[in-house]
C-alpha cells in the first residue's frame, strides 16, 4: 500500500489510466542539503536506519570515510567524502547522497510494474514494494544511480523522503537529527528562498561560484543542494553536472512502445487480409499428378 | 510415415521435437517479455504466476531457447546458404504473394523466405541472448555498467520485436501454404506439395528412394 492517499498520486509507474485530479491543493515539498554546513558526522545516516527500522549488515572499510562505501538496499543515504585541492587549500567536500526525488523521475518512467513507483502530488517519489517485481529497470532509468535491488527479496529500495513522516506534518528523520542544521525541509518555494540567503552568505565569504543544485534536466529535484562550487557539481563525488534521463531510456520507454505494438498489430492484420483476399496456397490435383509422374520417372 | 509411398519424409522425429521446444519457448518468451514491455500487456504476468515470477522465469526460458535453437541451427544451416535462385525468387516475391508460382526457379529444401526467417532468427536470438545476459541482474549485475545495461535493454526490446515479427511471418506462411504444417506435426509432406514448392529437393528425394 502506498503511504499517502490515492488522491495524492500524481504519477504511477506503468499505468495507462489518468491519476485522480480533484485534489489541487498540494504544496511542493523539498529537502535542502547545505553541503557547506555538513560536518560529515553521519547522524542522518543513523537516523535513516533508525526511523525506517533498517539494519545494515556490518560492512568493511575501504580506507576512506565513506561507510558504507555505497548506497545499499538498507542504506538509503550515504555521506560521500571528497578531498579537493584548490591551490594551497584542501577542501573536504562532504555530500549526503541518496534519492533526489526528481520532478521527472527516470526510475518511474522505466518501471514496468504498475504502481511499483509512484510520485505524490507533493513531489515525493516512492517505491511501493509490494508491486515491485525486481527487474532493475529503475536502476537503468535513474540518472543518479540511486535504486538498489535487495538480494534478499529482489525488490528495489531507496530513500522515501520519509513520506510517512511528511504525510503527518513531520520533517524527514535526517533533517530532524542534523546537528548543524545542514538539512532543511519545507515547501520547495521556501527552500529556494532559503538557499538564496545561504548562497549570498557563501559568496560574501569568497565562494563566488556557490549556488543551488536543482537540475532542470530532470525537471528540478525535491532534494536540492547548496554547493560552494555549483559550477562543478561533479567535484562532489561525481554528482552529475547536467543529469537527464538517458536518451536510450527515453527511446525505449517512449516511441518504441507504441510503434512496436503497431508493427505487431499491422503484421497480424496484414496476414489476415492476405488470407481473405488472396486465399490459401493449395496444391492442386494437377500438381499431385505431375508429382506422381516425376516420382515414377525417378526425378526425370 | 515415409513408408507411405505418397508422402516425402521432411523432418526426423528428433528435428521435430527440437523445433517444438524452440517454438514453445519462443512463445513463452514473447508473452513473458511483452508483459514487461508495455503496461497494457502487464496482465500477461498472470500466466506465469505474477510479476516477480515472470521476471525470474523469463531468462531461464531464454536459456532453453538458446540451447534448443542452437540445435536447430546446426541441423539446418547448410541447407540455408543463399543460392542464385533465391535472388530470383525474391525478385518475384509479388508473384509468390499472389499465389502464382508459375515460372519461378526450382527450389531446394528451403525457399528464400524460409532462409531469411532462419538467418533473421539466428542473428536476433544471438543478440537477445547476449543482451538478455546483461539484463539478468540476479547473476550478472556486477559485470556491466548502467549505461551498458541501458543499451542492452534497447537492443533486447528491439530484437524481441523483430523476432516476434519474423515469428508472425513464419507462422502465417505455415497456415497460408496448405500442407506445410504436417511437415512439423508428422514429419512428412505430400508429393504434390514437394513438387510444387521445392521441386529440386523433391527430385533429389525421388532419386534417393
Ligand atoms: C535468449 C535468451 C534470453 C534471455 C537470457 C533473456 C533475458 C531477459 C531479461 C533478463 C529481461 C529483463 C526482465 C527479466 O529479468 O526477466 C528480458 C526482458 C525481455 N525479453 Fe528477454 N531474454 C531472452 C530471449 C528473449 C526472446 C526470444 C524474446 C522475444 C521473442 C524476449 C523478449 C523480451 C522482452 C519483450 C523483454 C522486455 C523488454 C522491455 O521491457 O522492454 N526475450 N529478457
Ligand atoms: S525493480 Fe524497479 S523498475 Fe523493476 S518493478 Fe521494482 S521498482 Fe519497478
Ligand atoms: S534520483 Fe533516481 S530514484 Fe530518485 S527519483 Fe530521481 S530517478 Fe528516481
Amino acid at each position: 500500500m502506498a503511504t499517502m492517499q490515492s488522491l495524492d498520486i500524481r504519477r504511477r509507474s506503468a499505468s495507462t489510466e489518468a491519476p485522480p485530479q480533484v485534489r489541487q491543493s498540494a504544496i511542493q515539498v523539498a529537502k535542502l542539503i547545505d553541503v557547506s554546513k555538513c560536518i560529515g558526522c553521519k547522524a542522518c545516516q543513523a537516523a535513516c536506519l533508525e526511523w525506517n527500522d533498517l539494519k545494515a549488515p556490518i560492512g568493511y572499510t575501504d580506507g576512506t570515510y565513506d561507510n558504507p562505501t555505497d548506497l545499499t538496499p538498507t542504506s538509503w543515504t550515504v555521506m560521500r567524502f571528497t578531498e579537493y585541492e584548490r591551490g594551497d587549500d584542501l577542501e573536504w567536500l562532504i555530500r549526503k547522497d541518496g534519492c533526489m526525488h526528481c520532478d521527472d523521475p527516470g526510475c518511474l518512467k522505466a518501471c514496468p510494474a504498475p504502481g511499483a513507483i509512484v510520485q505524490y502530488t507533493n513531489g515525493i517519489v516512492d517505491f511501493v514494494s509490494e508491486n515491485c517485481i525486481g527487474c532493475g529497470y529503475c536502476v537503468k532509468g535513474c540518472p543518479f544511480n540511486v535504486p538498489r535491488i535487495s538480494k534478499v527479496d529482489r525488490k528495489a529500495y531507496k530513500c522515501t523522503l520519509c513520506v510517512d513522516r511528511v504525510s503527518v506534518g513531520q520533517a524527514p528523520a535526517c533533517a530532524k537529527v542534523c546537528p548543524t542544521q545542514a538539512i532543511y525541509f519545507g515547501s520547495k518555494e521556501d527552500m529556494i528562498v532559503h538557499a538564496e540567503h545561504r548562497i549570498a552568505d557563501l559568496k560574501s565569504r569568497g565562494f563566488q561560484k556557490s549556488g543551488l543544485y536543482n537540475p532542470p534536466g530532470v525537471g528540478g529535484t525535491h532534494v536540492m543542494y547548496v554547493l560552494h562550487h555549483a559550477d562543478q557539481p561533479s567535484l562532489y563525488a561525481g554528482l552529475p553536472d547536467d543529469p537527464r534521463i538517458s536518451p536510450m531510456v527515453g527511446f525505449w520507454k517512449g516511441v518504441m512502445k507504441p510503434l512496436s505494438l503497431a508493427a505487431i498489430a499491422f503484421a497480424g492484420v496484414f496476414g489476415f487480409l492476405h488470407y481473405i483476399t488472396k486465399g490459401p496456397n493449395e496444391v492442386s490435383d494437377t500438381d499431385e499428378r505431375k508429382a506422381d509422374e516425376m516420382a515414377k520417372g525417378k526425378g526425370a | 510415415m515415409s513408408e507411405d509411398k505418397n508422402v516425402v519424409a521432411r523432418y526426423t522425429t528428433a528435428a521435430r521435437i527440437n523445433h517444438w521446444i524452440t517454438a514453445v519457448s519462443l512463445i513463452l518468451l514473447a508473452l513473458s517479455g511483452m508483459a514487461l514491455f508495455h503496461p497494457s500487456l502487464f496482465f500477461l504476468t498472470n500466466l506465469f504466476g505474477g510479476g516477480q515470477a515472470t521476471r525470474a522465469i523469463h531468462p531461464w526460458i531464454g536459456v532453453v531457447l538458446a540451447i534448443s535453437f542452437l540445435g536447430l541451427f546446426f541441423r539446418f544451416f547448410t541447407l540455408n546458404f543463399w543460392k542464385r535462385e533465391d535472388t530470383v525468387w525474391m525478385k518475384n516475391l509479388g508473384k509468390v504473394i499472389n499465389n502464382n508460382e508459375e515460372g519461378l526457379p526450382e527450389l531446394g529444401k528451403y525457399n528464400a523466405g524460409q532462409k531469411l526467417v532462419f538467418w533473421g532468427q539466428s542473428i536476433l536470438i544471438l543478440l537477445l541472448f547476449g543482451s538478455g545476459i546483461v539484463l539478468w541482474d540476479v547473476y550478472f549485475e556486477d559485470y556491466t555498467t548502467i549505461d551498458q545495461k541501458r543499451l542492452a535493454a534497447v537492443v533486447h526490446a528491439l530484437c524481441a520485436i523483430g523476432a516476434i515479427l519474423i515469428w508472425i511471418v513464419h507462422v502465417y506462411a505455415a497456415i497460408w501454404v496448405k500442407g506445410t504444417l504436417r511437415a512439423m506435426t508428422r514429419g512428412s509432406v505430400t508429393r504434390g506439395w514437394s513438387w510444387k514448392h521445392h521441386r529440386k529437393w523433391f527430385r533429389q528425394e525421388v532419386k534417393k528412394s
